[in-house]
């Protein structure tokens, strides 16, 4: 029950945090959260916005949840999310002739294997330097967008455009929209979010390389006595987390833009960290918390047309609060726990990485 | 040229520099400190409001010092006193100051992007280029010849052997924390009151993260950190100098591969491809008396 009610507390303390923030700027908070809910559920366009907005976090949020799962911090979900895109951007620009079906498999398949090999290498660091993964991933991210930037302005550059974008992509790349939403860009890479969820889901709960990944992260020691190599399984964590936050670039490029536009993410990568935490780094969970927060997303754009004082940046706000409430295990002790459960959570840390293993090196 | 390319060096390295000075308090103390991007931030913000409401860019420091400690606190009261996760905490105060910096500045100014230009005169001509490098020779001091320096390297290395000396380490955390917060106050100031004329929308673009990573090259320690700090400041200098710049051909200079130098450097550092750099032993671990 904890599992459940935990989360939809923090959820409830953070945007009623928010909300205060709002009040104090002068807003009538009710009204502001009329504007909310009005602004990510008041049409079809809107819920079509929202579910556009969620897709690329569940995607983001998997990959933080997967690494999580094997007792690894992925920072680095904005820079993999950054090379998939770009991939298959380029494969798009550099073939545009290719067709319908295949056309969208292949750059779907290499914007696959881009975030998967971005991911591996502060995997690979990890399993066999040593050197720790939150700090290559943040230092991955910058590198990830200097490389886009010089890709996007140099080698693809769209010559009929002032904005750092690259070329689009051929027509039969494209994804068509669903044509519910009132043209809001809802394509199929939401259908393939849901199905990465699901192959998540099985791939932790029900194989053996999913028990293994969880193994170390839950206890390195009892992995290597069970005959677990760790450093193969981070890696190959990391790969995973790396390869589901590239697939972001389908539904943004494919589905979307038709190109890559330098600066396209309004910081998935680091959302996807605040989902993977609310939705308790379970697939059901992430696609819940995903929703949550890409009808936050949405709503929270309607605020500078709709209010005073209230800009659509106090959407990180709602987020830094929701995430600080779920993440403070310790108020959870304080409301009348005790100690003795204490201990037990704060070993846990959040979501299996934290605690005493927390170390850069 | 030459001189051009020092002076302006020296210059972007001067948040750098305060901001990697704070975030080695808290590291050394062993409280990771990812939001050191978020107390610049703040900082930017708060010195320039501060300097457009008092007319003197110190006072005006004051203000952005006060808001990193501010943020500061907040932090410390999440991963200190209630223990949450260091890495995910720091996470959220970074979104919180992104998220809040430009919607104060709206209330304020009733813009969201930008505050207004601050004067020439009231702004610092070079005094915070002069006060960073005071800073690092005191911090080498105050880590090498005091107490409190030596009690700050235990609560990080062995926070148990500081306890037996009966000192409380979750204090000296504290405190470590928000003079961490401080020093990135006044970089963030330097961004707003010093190198620019106004605070923008996130404006630092990274610089926390930077000089994180000038503290790892410079193995936490005060004095090689502020030297990585005046690498990666000249990494800037060259990159901005170089913008446009056509040499051969017709395409201008990709300024990108000197931009990700500096994090490409820090993670082969880390990597222990090019040198070696260790971390405090206890970092980012939650002390808890016995």
């Amino acid at each position: 029950m904890k599992r459940i009610i935990q989360p939809v507390l923090a959820v409830a303390v953070g945007l009623i945090a928010g909300l205060a923030v709002t009040w104090g700027a002068g807003e009538n908070p009710w009204h502001v959260f009329r504007i909310l809910v009005k602004g990510a559920f008041g049409s079809g366009y809107d819920v079509g916005m929202t579910l556009f907005y969620a897709t690329p976090l569940i995607f983001t949020g998997l990959s933080v949840a997967v690494a999580f799962q094997a007792g690894l911090f992925n920072i680095g979900a904005e820079g993999q999310l950054t090379l998939g895109a770009l991939a298959a951007a380029a494969v798009g620009a550099v073939w545009p002739g290719l067709g319908s079906p295949l056309a969208p498999v292949l750059a779907g398949a290499v914007a696959l294997a881009a975030g998967t090999a971005w991911g591996a290498i502060p995997g690979w660091l990890r399993a066999r330097r040593g050197s720790h993964e939150v700090i290559n991933t943040i230092m991955l991210n910058f590198v990830a967008a200097g490389l886009a930037s010089y890709v996007a302005l140099y080698m693809i550059k769209n010559p009929d455009s002032q904005n750092p974008e690259t070329r689009p992509i051929g027509a039969g790349y494209g994804l068509a929209h669903f044509g519910l939403f009132g043209g809001a860009p809802v394509s199929a890479a939401l259908p393939l979010a849901l199905l990465a969820a699901l192959l998540v889901w099985i791939l932790m709960g029900r194989t053996a390389l999913g028990f293994e990944i969880r193994a170390v992260g839950q206890s390195e020691a009892a992995a290597r006595a069970a005959g677990i190599d760790p450093g193969r399984i981070r890696i190959i964590a990391m790969a995973l987390a790396g390869g589901l936050a590239g697939l972001v670039g389908i539904g943004e490029v494919l589905g979307n833009s038709g190109r890559f536009i330098l600066g396209f993410s309004p910081e998935y990568g680091f959302m996807g960290i605040a989902v993977a935490l609310l939705g308790r780094n379970q697939p059901a969970g992430v696609v819940a918390a995903a929703l949550l927060f890409g009808a936050l997303h949405k709503g929270t754009a309607e605020l500078d047309l709709e209010t005073e004082h209230v800009t659509r940046e106090v959407s990180l706000v709602f987020q830094a609060l929701i995430i600080l409430c779920v993440s403070a295990d310790g108020v959870w002790c304080w409301m009348g726990r005790g100690e003795r459960w204490s201990v037990g959570a704060s070993e846990r840390g959040a979501g299996g990485a934290g605690g005493r293993e927390m170390r850069w090196k | 040229m030459t001189r051009q390319l020092l002076e302006s060096t020296l210059r972007v390295s001067t948040p750098l520099i305060f901001a990697a000075l704070g975030g080695m308090f808290s590291e050394r103390a062993g409280v990771i400190n990812i939001a050191l991007e978020g107390m610049m931030l703040v900082g930017a913000f708060g010195a320039a409001v501060g300097t457009l409401t008092t007319h003197s860019p110190w006072l005006g420091s004051a203000w952005g010092i006060g808001a990193g400690i501010l943020l500061a606190a907040v932090y410390g009261i999440c991963v200190i006193r209630l223990r949450a996760n260091q890495i995910v905490a720091g996470t959220a105060i970074n979104m919180l100051a992104l998220g809040l910096t430009p919607f104060l500045c709206k209330i304020k100014y009733d813009v969201t992007g930008q505050t207004p230009a601050i004067p020439l005169d009231e702004r610092f001509q070079s005094a915070p280029l002069y006060l960073s490098w005071v800073m690092v020779v005191f911090c080498w001091l105050w880590l090498k010849h005091t107490r409190q320096g030596l009690w700050l390297s235990f609560a990080g290395e062995h926070p148990e052997a500081l306890d037996a000396a009966g000192i409380r380490v979750n204090r000296v955390r504290w405190a470590a924390v928000l003079v961490s917060g401080a020093l990135a106050g006044m970089g963030g100031a330097s961004l707003s009151v010093y190198l620019s004329s106004s605070f923008a929308r996130n404006m630092t673009a990274g610089r926390g993260f930077m000089a994180l990573a000038a503290l790892i090259f410079g193995k936490w320690k005060p004095v090689p950190t502020a030297i990585a700090c005046l690498l990666f400041g000249f990494a800037e200098a060259v990159q901005m100098r170089l913008q446009g710049v056509v040499i051969w051909g017709k395409d201008p200079i990709p300024v990108q591969f000197i931009q990700i130098l500096p994090y490409l450097v820090t993670i082969l550092v880390l990597a222990g491809f090019v040198g070696r750099s260790r971390a405090p032993k206890a970092l980012g671990t939650v002390f808890r008396r016995g």
